[in-house]
């Protein structure tokens, strides 16, 4: 048998691939009204591949031809304005690193499920996975606005795309003059068809659907319009009796990627590491217990922290080899501090939606065997 | 206009990496054809809302053909693609829904305005042919699902006026997001 290294390698190539060995996949499940999970377990840094950014979809992925595709920004403006692809590229650029989160992350976590439990089954894919972070390369809105007279009396905005359902989402206007962002570049590349190719809106922070893809229209006006997508969903029912609306910013959350399931571990050193985050900034601090919750300690956080971003926390472990649970909890700079799925439940119900962002933690059998722990 | 220009060059000038506010004269003054042919949304006040009226019982027949299929006869929907879209199940009046995550929404226990029904309807739907309604049949399948979720009579018809007047009956319980962060979890 010869040694591979002594044989001449393969030539250059056009487009680059994975090594045949690294099978990483989202988890597709082929509907066009459906999502696909970042596979977090797989990943290194704090970049998602823009091949791995996990999707969430309304009526599919549509076919847009960016020759024709057009932004049309209307409305409480002084110069309704239609812009082509190649428009919006010749105004003054920006790239910012973000993170995108549906706001529906981690409800089978959450859930009880057959057993009155998450399901230990779950992987860091299926307990957190709709959630990337992403270089973007685009244009504030912000200047946008200002280019077509964006009338004082304007206080929201629609923001519409271009797939079968022309999902539209309303938006404060202060919030599209702050840092929001019309992009086409993610990772360096043109954005991929599934993240909206050839325009979306970046909402840094806010909740995944505010995000619209294939962007086609942007209506300056006085009072949101209700659409489905803030009122049937994307609204938040309360104990109460009461549902939250416009509920936009993501909470902090943290959870370890390693050890996870399905993984099997030895005992002796390792680091355990894992991904945080907040809509409000810079996470400050991710807690790690090695004890079921017993003790925390502080991990260390991958410089630089930036803003509305993931950040990937670390720390050495030394595993005796006796049973015990694993957690991670994350603090941003608001002094919010991530709550346990009990706290959230007593808070909220157990019948509330969105915003799911409870501790997560790992339970690592004598055997080595890591299992998923929900019911923090 | 020029103390709007010199605050907006000041501004750029504290910011070492942002350009200085200008007018680029980048894109195509919009038509009003143009605008027309994508401004079709449909806002809580009416605005928006197209001529054109519909009954009850126009939208019944257009949902057996035209619905039926996906959300099934009466509206009961096949989850979880296809949501239930009718019904006003007793354990589930009164807006409970944070205490039991098994009670289904409807239009008629949960949406807080009717012109959603409309505006949702008009552009995404069929699913496979959205678009394809005219603006009759849209107010007649909205008709329908309002009175299948007995929020206006049987025997009501639609148009703009009416239905921007339609109270849906739990559109006070949708609160403003009181989360702020801090140490608070809310």
């Amino acid at each position: 048998m010869s040694d591979p290294i002594r044989l001449l390698g393969a030539p250059t190539s056009a487009v680059g691939g994975r090594a045949a060995v690294v099978q990483t996949a989202r988890t597709p499940t082929g509907d066009v009204v459906g999502s696909s999970l970042t596979p977090l377990q797989d990943l290194s840094g704090t970049i998602t591949p823009a091949d791995l950014h996990f999707e969430r979809h309304h009526a599919g992925v549509p076919a847009i031809d960016p020759a024709h595709h057009t932004l049309l920004i209307h409305g409480l403006v002084d110069r309704p304005t239609s812009f082509s692809v190649d428009d919006i590229k010749r105004f003054p650029r920006v790239t910012r690193i973000h993170f995108i989160e549906c706001s529906g992350n981690g409800e089978l976590a959450f859930r009880g499920g057959v057993f009155g439990t998450p399901n230990p089954g779950l992987t860091p894919q299926r307990v957190a996975g709709l959630t990337g972070n992403s270089e973007w390369t685009g244009v504030t809105l912000r200047v946008l606005l200002e280019e077509v007279g964006a009338k004082p009396d304007g206080t929201w905005l629609l923001a519409e795309g271009g797939d079968a359902c022309l999902l539209a989402r309303s938006i404060p206007i202060a919030k599209a003059m702050d840092d929001t962002l019309v992009v086409w570049a993610q990772n360096g590349e043109p954005i991929r068809p599934e993240q909206g190719f050839p325009l979306r809106l970046l909402l840094p922070g806010w909740e995944g659907s505010t995000n619209v893809k294939w962007l086609r229209r942007i209506e300056l006006g006085t009072r949101p319009w209700m659409t489905r997508w803030e009122t049937a969903t994307y609204t938040d029912p309360l104990l109460d009796g009461t549902a939250r609306q416009f509920a936009f910013e993501m909470d902090a959350r943290s959870i370890i990627t390693s050890p996870a399931h399905p993984e099997t571990i030895t005992s002796g050193w390792r680091e355990i590491t894992g991904l945080a985050w907040t809509g409000r900034g810079k996470i400050t601090r991710v807690e790690i217990s090695t004890d079921a919750g017993h003790t925390w300690s502080n991990a260390r956080l991958q410089e630089p922290v930036l803003s509305k971003a993931h950040v990937r926390f670390t720390q050495m472990w030394q595993w005796d080899g006796h049973e015990t649970i694993l957690m991670s909890r994350a603090t941003d700079e608001t002094g919010y501090v991530q709550p346990t799925r009990a706290e959230l439940i007593r808070i909220r119900g157990p019948g509330t939606l969105y915003h799911w962002n409870p501790i997560y933690g790992w339970k690592v059998a004598a055997n080595g065997r890591v299992f998923f722990h929900g019911a923090t | 206009m020029v103390a709007s220009a010199i605050a907006a060059a000041c501004r750029g000038a504290k910011e070492p990496g942002r350009e200085p506010s200008r007018h680029y004269g980048l894109g195509h003054t919009a038509s009003v054809a143009e605008i027309a042919e994508r401004d079709i949304d449909a806002g809580p006040d009416g605005a928006g809302l197209p001529a054109g009226n519909g009954t009850v019982a126009q939208g019944g027949t257009i949902f057996t053909q035209k619905c039926a299929s996906c959300h099934g006869a009466n509206g009961e929907g096949r989850p979880p693609m296809y949501p239930a879209l009718v019904g006003r199940d007793p354990s589930a009046e009164n807006f409970v829904f944070g205490r039991n995550p098994n009670l289904k929404r409807t239009i008629g226990n949960y949406w807080p305005y009717a012109t959603t029904v409309f505006d949702y309807v008009r552009r995404a739907m069929p699913q496979t042919a959205p678009g394809s309604l005219t603006n009759d049949e849209l107010y007649a399948v909205t008709a329908y699902l309002l009175a299948a979720n007995q929020v206006i009579p049987t025997d009501a018809s639609l148009d703009a006026h009416s239905l921007a007047a339609v109270k849906m009956p739990y559109v006070t319980r949708f609160v403003p997001d009181n989360r702020r962060g801090g140490p608070e979890v809310k």
